[in-house]
C-alpha cells in the first residue's frame, strides 16, 4: 500500500537499476583494517553487491572491528519531521498541497489564479521553493494568502525540514489550505515527504505526453496530477488521448485535471475540488 | 540528482551511531538500494566520499546492495519481478499488485572500529 494515501501499491516504481556494479569500487584503504586475511573463505570477491557477508569476524576482538546492525531507513530521519509537520497541519485543520513539476510548467501561474479565485472564500498560505530568488513570492503576494518564500540554494527539492521552519507562522489560526510550491523538478522532490497531504503533479502541453512514462516515479506517487496550459493545445501537435492513456498506464485511477490557468478554462473544476478538500 | 543529499543524511546518522559504540572510524556501511527507491547507485557512490570527508565515515568501504522489484499479483497469485517501469504481474499482466521487495533504502549494518583499551 501506498503510505501516503493507501492507493493501489502498484502505483510506486521508479526506474530501475540493475545492473551488476563491474567497476572496482576504489576506496583509499587509509584506515588500518586486515581487509585480506578476512576473505581467505569461499565467496569470490567481484563485487557483485549480491552476497550477504554474514561470515563471522573472528578478528573484532584483536584489531577493535565490530559490527553493529542499524537497519535504518536513509530518509527516516526528513520522514521524522514530515510526519510530525503532517500531525502539527492535521490537527489545525489544514489540508496541504505539495505541487510538483519541471521548471516553466506553470506552478506559479496557476497559484495566482487559484489564489484570485479562493480569495474570500478559502484561507490559504503559500510556501514556494527556489534555488534562489524571492520572485515567485512577490508574484504571489498580495492575493489574500501569506506566502513564505524558501530558497534552497544548492538543493534541488524542498526537505521535511524546510517546511517545518517556516510552519508556525506561514499558517495562522484559520487557514484552511496550504500550497507547498516545490522547486521545479520531476525527480528530486517525489522522494522527499514534506507533510503534505497530498501531492500534485504538474505537466505542461508544452511537454512530451509521453513524461508519466519517463518520470513514473512522481507520477505514481502523485494522488493528483494536473494537464496544464490547455489553452495551447491548437498550436501544438500534441495528443491529449495519449498523454492521458500514459498517465493511467502509471497511476492506474490517477485524478486528472485539465486546465489553463491563462483563459481560466478548466479552472472551475480545480476550484470546486479544493473547496470540497477543505470542506 | 538528490544522492549527496541522502548521502550527507546517511552520514550523519552512521556517524552518531558509530559514537554512540564509541567507535572513532567507520570501516564498512552496507546500504541496501531497492529498485523503487528512486535511488541511483552509481550517483551514491560518487556522492558519498564528497558528504563523508572530515567525518569518522572517511575513507569507509561502502558496499550497495540492490534489490530488484517483487511484486505479488492479486488475481493469479505469482510472484514476479518486472520491470519497474511496467510494475505488472509478468505471469498474467494484472495492475493489482502489491510491491513485496524493491521499496528499500537503509543502512543495514556498519563495521566499525572501536579503540582498544
Amino acid at each position: 500500500m501506498c503510505k501516503d494515501c493507501g492507493c493501489e501499491s502498484a502505483n510506486a516504481r521508479a526506474t530501475g537499476h540493475g545492473h551488476p556494479h563491474p567497476h572496482p569500487h576504489p576506496h583509499d584503504h587509509a584506515h588500518p583494517h586486515p581487509h585480506d586475511h578476512a576473505h581467505a573463505h569461499d565467496h569470490p570477491h567481484d563485487h557483485d553487491h549480491a552476497h550477504d557477508h554474514d561470515h563471522p569476524h573472528g578478528h573484532a576482538a584483536e584489531d577493535g572491528l565490530r559490527r553493529i546492525e542499524m537497519e535504518r531507513s536513509l530518509l527516516a530521519r526528513n520522514d521524522e519531521i514530515a510526519a510530525r509537520n503532517r500531525a502539527w497541519l492535521t490537527s489545525r485543520g489544514i489540508v496541504a498541497l505539495n505541487l510538483i513539476s519541471s521548471p516553466g510548467a506553470g506552478k506559479t501561474r496557476l497559484l495566482e489564479r487559484t489564489l484570485d479565485l479562493l480569495r474570500g472564500r478559502l484561507a490559504c498560505a503559500v510556501v514556494t521553493g527556489d534555488l534562489q530568488t524571492d520572485n515567485d513570492a512577490r508574484r504571489l503576494a498580495d492575493r489574500g494568502a501569506p506566502v513564505r518564500q524558501i530558497e534552497t540554494r544548492s538543493s534541488c527539492h524542498l526537505n521535511a525540514g524546510h517546511l517545518r521552519d517556516v510552519l508556525p507562522e506561514v499558517a495562522p489560526p484559520g487557514t484552511r489550505l496550504l500550497f507547498i510550491e516545490n522547486v521545479g523538478n520531476l525527480v528530486c522532490p517525489a522522494a522527499f515527504d514534506l507533510g503534505e497531504h497530498f501531492k500534485v503533479a504538474l505537466l505542461s502541453v508544452t511537454e512530451g505526453e509521453d513524461k508519466p512514462l519517463k518520470y513514473p516515479t512522481l507520477f505514481s506517487a502523485a494522488q493528483i496530477a494536473i494537464l496544464t496550459k490547455t489553452d495551447l493545445i491548437p498550436a501544438l501537435d500534441w495528443n491529449l488521448a495519449e498523454c492521458r492513456k500514459a498517465l493511467q498506464a502509471v497511476h492506474p485511477g490517477m485524478f486528472v485535471f485539465e486546465l489553463s490557468a491563462k483563459t481560466g478554462a478548466g479552472m472551475d473544476g480545480w476550484i470546486d475540488y479544493l473547496v470540497r478538500l477543505a470542506g | 540528482m538528490h544522492e549527496l543529499s541522502l548521502a550527507q543524511s546517511m552520514v550523519e546518522d552512521i556517524v552518531a551511531a558509530a559514537r554512540r559504540e564509541g567507535a572513532d572510524r567507520i570501516v564498512r556501511i552496507r546500504l541496501v538500494v531497492g529498485a523503487l527507491s528512486g535511488v541511483d547507485a552509481d550517483a551514491f557512490e560518487f556522492a558519498f566520499p564528497v558528504a563523508a570527508e572530515g567525518t569518522p565515515a572517511a575513507g569507509a568501504d561502502l558496499r550497495i546492495r540492490e534489490v530488484p522489484l517483487a511484486v505479488h499479483c492479486r488475481d493469479c497469485g505469482a510472484t514476479t519481478s518486472p520491470d519497474p517501469l511496467l510494475c505488472r504481474c509478468e505471469t498474467c499482466g494484472s495492475a493489482a499488485v502489491d510491491v513485496t521487495a524493491g521499496r528499500e533504502l537503509k543502512v543495514e549494518a556498519l563495521e566499525i572500529h572501536v579503540p582498544v583499551g
